[in-house]
């Protein structure tokens, strides 16, 4: 079975312990303890950048069962501190495989423990809250592993961004994956004079996101988050506020890009972009209990009266309230009542909290991206 | 499922085991779908939207059947149905998610944002489930009942029934199902094969392909070579493996001296796998109970899980759970008061970690019954025992009492998740039964309603000290033990056709030379009559011996003597352990020794005498008493030559439970229940027989189409899968109902083949003459015709099949023939004329294959021909019963 059958603790900053086996690289790992429900999808949830700083544990139980394949990426690597599931299974049976959860995670230093009560850790995590946790394959006394966990400051004053941010600013090109490619085909550029020039502000972009806009027509260019916007408008006839890892109110350069770049050319905001552009509209964000991290959650579009299905992963929120008049809410989380969606009453700025790039998740909230263009058009 | 605002959610997906060619209902089926990645998962959710929009489903649930080809993933797909299906029942409770409910509230205009999911409150049913377990379905088939008939697996469904099985991980979850279909099957026994026969066997689906699968595994063959020659996924093969080289670790693990279970962390290991207690035990040459002991030793539990549609993201309100094994986990805990969150680790000291196992059953201390189950479909036991556990929830439910409902089968009502206050969804054997009730701690189990399966773990559950409401174990015992039973019988003085039973071939040959022949021969404590036979002589007795013994090695063969031409009847009584009431006297249509369960019967008796009637009460009260019955109880009697017999006695709710209740208008499951928590009768105001002023007949639905190359004819092996009731109040137009409703209706006018048996001739003159005088023209073979000639009744002739062409099967296929009635006696006569059957079920003539039953359709047809038939709801029958009793 070639697995790393070595002994492995998680430890919770609140003195809980589960013990495991260890999967991946061995190590060591602290992190945020988050919960992710998507039954399928762990290898784009291991590479969604929005993860860096999380431990993240997956409900479903049985995770490597299709491998891993370059197709199915967010991101160049993982970037989840630690993973977390009841059975990792390293017998990948998919045509699209390239080879085993378990190896891909070692290859990438990435520690995992399995063979624990996730159900339980998940009921407590949503009955306590988040909380930071340490993976650790070397160290296997618990009272150790606490002090070390409660030792860790926490990951929300981090700038999680500058982690993950691209050094440099880069064209993209790559389509959506579609049916029936292998993953190897390789992607010849389409040359478009008329595509819409669109700059994507980095804050741990998913590919599948610019794979969208892409499939939208747009000519896409990624820059770093710490790009001064006056330059970012160079090049731009619309911008795109990415998605994220950690607290909105750590990363004060990009809220101030935002409250530069508003007025001047369309925006769209996605998860952490739209936490950002509610705080550079002057808004605030408040954290969740256990965050929403998943790919059921019904969203109800509020023009259209309609649900979607919408893949989720997010722990903060922007307060609705909190910017008055200058926005509509678009789009409400039929679950816990929360704000997943806005537009900007005067300007043409709209903005998502939930995941309309899916990847993994359904892809209900897909046409956002079309919105998106044809809201630049009008403008 | 999709609503009239155009909202979709998709609620499960299921992958199957075995590659396309085996009908899904017939494939074990796994959710959710193991093998796809998001994106090629993804590709399916959006086609199932696009097919269901474009079919205009507009509102309701609907199911999607794909094809990948794991080679490249190319999609195809095989059907849709624009309906609640099957499968949907599965989904349903794999999910927790109830599309039917759903479905009905969407049709009368609700969206699914507007209806609350059930389970978390808070949420609305606008969402798709997500789970954290693995749900296998089994199917379950009954090829035991249709030997003749090809038991490969292929497009067309053969099973008829299923399991379903929850674990948290597909291997505990597929082992769980294996012992979810009670053919005393606990996990991946061993089979006795070659690697040789094993790889010709395993090319061809059959429904105990994956124990091969296993052998193969045990002899090493390798998961590429089981792929190649199955093109099962590899990975359902792995996790077999996974299983099988667990089953050698379990074997040689080390262990203290003598013979004890394997060590305690082997044996946590094992339980996650979803061993049972019983496989273990073969492995390690141990009993059930020494692992049980040495579980409860260690304090290693099975632990409840919830199933709530959102894997734990929201808190769950409805106990609908299943059995898993986890690791415990530990929580600090300072050794100073306060909480240790807030202080500051190092100087509160080191803390202690105490394990902490999580189980999410939450037991009430409110006074509880359990009630098992009926398990899978299976012939001779389907939904009617499911019927009356459903009521047994109800009744109790009524007086205060907390309902458990413990059950692996997903067609059922009893295990919606709403139907008791508890659901376990669980296998129906002793340990899994066991592991409920020592958590539960009940006032008392049920094991009266759900048939043969509860029935069996009474003595063994009470020897664990659970105790079992109405009537004792012991009881039961006395009625199921042939040596125990007969001494009742002679202490109450009651007559029994003789009977013996036998462990060997000359003992069988003994006993029924004593009796006489003919003989039925059967194994015991088995329901449905499954490998009864009616023999007439020595070498019959051999060859049954021989696959019977085969069959059930630890259980006796009974030996009865077998009464020709007796009519036989069912008797539903209930007592409360000093007042017997009879719920119904059913006088069957066709003659005893055709199964109970596939013979028509009357409700009230068509033909017995008021005296025999009269006998037939003394007699049940008799027993009933004797037994201490407290709850239901199904005697079988025959009458013949006016002497009263009594075949068996059930001292459990019976199959015609349901259809008494229904054509008398009294609850009896549920009366029944009340009783055995200590109402009296006459608390429930049932103190003397319910007469009717109507007629119900009752009439079985068999699954011949289902199996090329089957016989028809009936016997005392049950076939049929399902029954209908009609009601008149006469008999004739009843039974004329009940056959429609079968769809094998009675013609008024044409052209009946007649083709019979010597000694069926006499009954011929009465039955050609009424058919004559209704205008039909009567068509018979050379025999049969110049029997009628010479009486002067007119009847043409036709060639039987060996004649010559033209013979009677053209004038099937040519449908010259509106009826046909064809009895016979003796194997060669059986092969003569099976085509004639054939034709007729493939030609849907309308059929008769004894003769009770034909003087019964021409019965029908005479009342039919008179006066229209009228409708009436089953209301206002019961109406006119209490405004008009019967005299």
């Amino acid at each position: 079975m070639n697995r790393n059958e070595a002994k492995a603790l998680l430890v919770l900053a609140d003195g809980t312990v589960f013990e495991g086996r260890g999967f991946g690289a061995r190590g060591e790992t602290v992190g945020e303890v988050v919960f992710n429900t998507s039954m399928t999808g762990y290898q784009e949830i291991l590479t969604d950048a929005s993860y860096k700083g999380q431990i993240v544990v997956m409900t479903y139980t049985q995770i490597g069962n299709y491998g891993v394949n370059p197709g199915d990426i967010e991101s160049c690597a993982p970037s989840v501190e630690g993973f977390v599931a009841k059975e990792f299974f390293d017998y990948p049976s998919n045509w699209r495989s390239q080879g085993g959860l378990g190896s891909y995670l070692k290859e990438n230093g990435k520690t995992g423990i399995d063979g624990i009560d996730t159900r339980a850790l998940t009921r407590h995590l949503r009955d306590r809250g988040v909380q930071m946790g340490i993976i650790s394959t070397e160290d296997l006394n618990p009272g150790s592993l606490l002090e070390k966990v409660r030792k860790h400051p926490g990951i929300s004053a981090l700038d999680l961004v500058s982690e993950v941010t691209t050094k440099e600013p880069y064209a993209w090109s790559e389509p959506l994956w579609r049916h029936g490619d292998r993953p190897s085909s390789s992607h010849v550029p389409r040359p478009n004079r008329d595509a819409i020039k669109v700059v994507v502000f980095d804050y741990g972009v998913k590919m599948n996101i610019l794979r969208h806009l892409d499939a939208a027509g747009f000519a896409v260019t990624v820059v770093p988050a710490t790009t001064p916007p006056e330059e970012a408008l160079k090049q731009a006839d619309a911008i795109v506020l990415s998605n994220g890892p950690g607290d909105p109110r750590s990363v004060p350069y990009a809220i101030d890009s935002v409250k530069y770049l508003l007025g001047k050319k369309p925006i769209l905001g996605i998860c952490l972009g739209h936490q950002i552009l509610g705080l550079g509209l002057g808004g605030s964000t408040y954290k969740l209990k256990f965050g929403h991290h998943g790919g059921n959650h019904p969203v109800m579009d509020l023009a259209a009266k309609k649900v979607e299905i919408t893949s989720q992963n997010h722990n903060y929120c922007v307060d609705i309230r909190s910017l008055g008049n200058q926005v509509e809410m678009t789009h409400q989380n039929l679950y816990d009542g929360t704000e997943e969606g806005m537009a900007h009453r005067e300007l043409p700025v709209i903005s998502y909290q939930h995941h309309p790039e899916a990847g993994p998740g359904p892809n209900d909230s897909g046409h956002i991206f079309s919105r998106f263009r044809d809201m630049i058009e009008r403008a | 499922m999709r609503d009239n605002r155009d909202n979709v959610v998709i609620i499960c997906s299921i992958e199957n085991f075995d590659p396309m060619g085996v009908h899904t209902g017939d494939s074990i089926t796994v959710a959710p779908a193991q093998t796809l990645t998001d994106k090629e998962y993804q590709v399916l959710r959006d086609a199932s939207i696009a097919v269901i929009r474009e079919i205009g489903v507009d509102t309701g649930g609907s199911n999607i059947q794909f094809a990948v080809n794991p080679d490249d993933g190319r999609v195809i797909v095989i059907e849709m149905n624009p309906r609640v299906s099957r499968s949907s029942a599965l989904a349903s409770k794999a999910t927790g998610f109830p599309i039917a409910k759903i479905a009905a509230k969407l049709a009368v205009g609700l969206t699914l944002d507007e209806i609350p999911n059930d389970i978390t409150k808070e949420t609305p049913a606008s969402f798709e489930p997500t789970i954290d377990y693995v749900v296998v379905k089994y199917p379950r088939f009954a090829f035991e009942k249709f030997p003749e008939a090809d038991s490969t697996l292929t497009t067309q469904m053969k099973s008829v029934g299923e399991a379903m099985s929850i674990g948290r991980t597909f291997k505990e979850s597929l082992q769980k199902s294996l012992r979810s279909l009670e053919i005393d099957s606990y996990g991946f026994e061993p089979v006795e094969a070659t690697l040789t026969e094993i790889r010709d066997k395993i090319k061809i689906p059959g429904w105990d392909r994956i124990w091969y699968l296993a052998q193969a595994i045990r002899l090493g063959e390798s998961i590429e070579e089981l792929h190649a020659l199955t093109n099962i996924d590899p990975w359902f093969l792995f996790n077999m493996k996974q299983i099988i080289d667990m089953e050698e670790t379990i074997k040689t693990s080390p262990r203290g001296t003598g013979v004890t279970p394997p060590a305690p962390e082997i044996l946590m290991q094992a339980k996650e796998y979803g061993f049972s207690d019983r496989r273990i035990a073969q492995l390690t040459g141990t009993r059930e109970s020494d692992v049980r002991g040495m579980r409860r030793s260690m304090g290693l539990r099975a632990s409840y899980k919830m199933v709530d549609t959102c894997a734990a993201e929201f808190r769950a309100y409805t106990p609908y759970l299943y059995s898993t094994y986890e690791k415990p986990f530990y929580r600090a805990e300072m050794q100073k008061s306060g909480s240790a969150e807030e202080k500051d680790f190092r100087s509160s000291g080191l803390p202690v970690f105490r394990p902490a196992a999580e189980c999410e059953a939450n037991p009430t201390d409110r006074k509880k019954v359990v009630i098992l189950g009926s398990g899978p479909n299976r012939i001779g036991q389907g939904i009617e025992f499911d019927y009356c556990c459903v009521h047994a929830v109800f009744a109790l439910r009524e007086l205060g009492y907390e309902t458990i409902m413990v059950n692996c089968n997903p067609e059922t009502v009893s295990t919606d998740y709403d139907t008791a206050d508890r659901l376990y969804f669980e296998p129906l054997t002793l340990e899994d039964v066991l592991s409920i009730i020592e958590i539960e701690k009940p006032i008392g189990v049920i094991v009266q309603f759900g048939g043969q399966t509860p029935l069996k773990l009474a003595v063994p559950l009470e020897k664990e000290g659970v105790p079992i409401l109405g009537t004792s174990p012991d009881s039961i015992d006395r009625a199921e033990d042939r040596r125990r039973f007969k001494e009742i019988l002679h202490k109450l003085d009651l007559r029994q056709p003789h009977s013996g039973t036998a462990l060997s071939v000359d003992e069988a040959l003994a006993e029924a030379r004593a009796i006489g022949y003919p003989v039925m021969v059967r194994p015991s404590y088995v329901l449905g009559g499954r490998a009864m036979e009616i023999v007439y002589d020595e070498q019959s007795i051999r060859n049954y011996m021989r696959r019977a013994v085969k069959a059930s090695p630890e259980h006796p063969v009974l030996i009865d003597k077998y009464l020709e031409d007796a009519i036989e009847v069912d008797v539903d009584a209930i007592s409360d352990g000093k007042r017997v009431v009879i719920g119904g006297i059913m006088e069957h249509i066709e003659e005893a020794g055709i199964h109970s369960g596939d013979s028509a019967c009357s409700l009230p008796p068509y033909s017995l005498s008021g005296d025999m009637i009269a006998r037939i009460c003394d007699q049940t009260r008799a027993l009933a008493q004797e037994l201490n019955v407290v709850g239901l109880m199904n005697i079988q009697f025959a009458v013949k030559d006016n002497t009263l017999f009594i075949l068996e006695v059930n001292p459990r709710a019976s199959r015609t439970i349901p259809y008494v209740s229904k054509s008398i208008g009294v609850p009896l499951a549920k009366m029944a229940a009340q009783v055995m928590v200590g109402k009296t009768l006459e608390e429930l105001g049932l103190t003397t027989e319910i007469r009717v002023p109507h007629f119900t007949v009752k009439e079985a639905v068999f699954p011949f189409d289902r199996f090329a190359g089957v016989d028809t004819l009936l016997g005392p092996e049950m076939k049929s899968t399902g029954e209908v009731m009609g009601i008149d109040e006469d008999f004739g137009r009843a039974y004329a109902k009940s056959q429609s409703s079968a769809k094998n209706p009675m013609p008024l006018k044409g052209t009946v083949f007649i083709s019979v048996k010597d000694k069926d001739k006499p009954a011929l003159p009465a039955l050609a003459e009424t058919l004559l005088s209704l205008g039909f023209s009567i068509i018979a073979t050379r025999g049969t015709a110049f029997f009628l000639n010479q009486l002067g009744l007119k009847a043409d002739t036709v060639n039987k099949v060996t004649e010559g062409r033209p013979h009677c099967v053209d004038l099937i296929k040519n449908r010259d023939i509106d009826f046909v009635i064809n009895t016979v006696t003796g194997a060669k006569a059986q092969q003569d004329s099976f085509s004639i059957r054939e034709a007729a079920l493939q030609y849907n003539v309308p059929y008769t294959t004894t003769i009770a039953g034909a003087r019964a359709a021409i019965k029908a047809i005479e009342v039919t021909a008179k006066k229209k038939i009228n409708i009436k709801s089953i209301q206002e029958y019961h109406r006119a019963r209490l405004e008009k009793p019967a005299p």
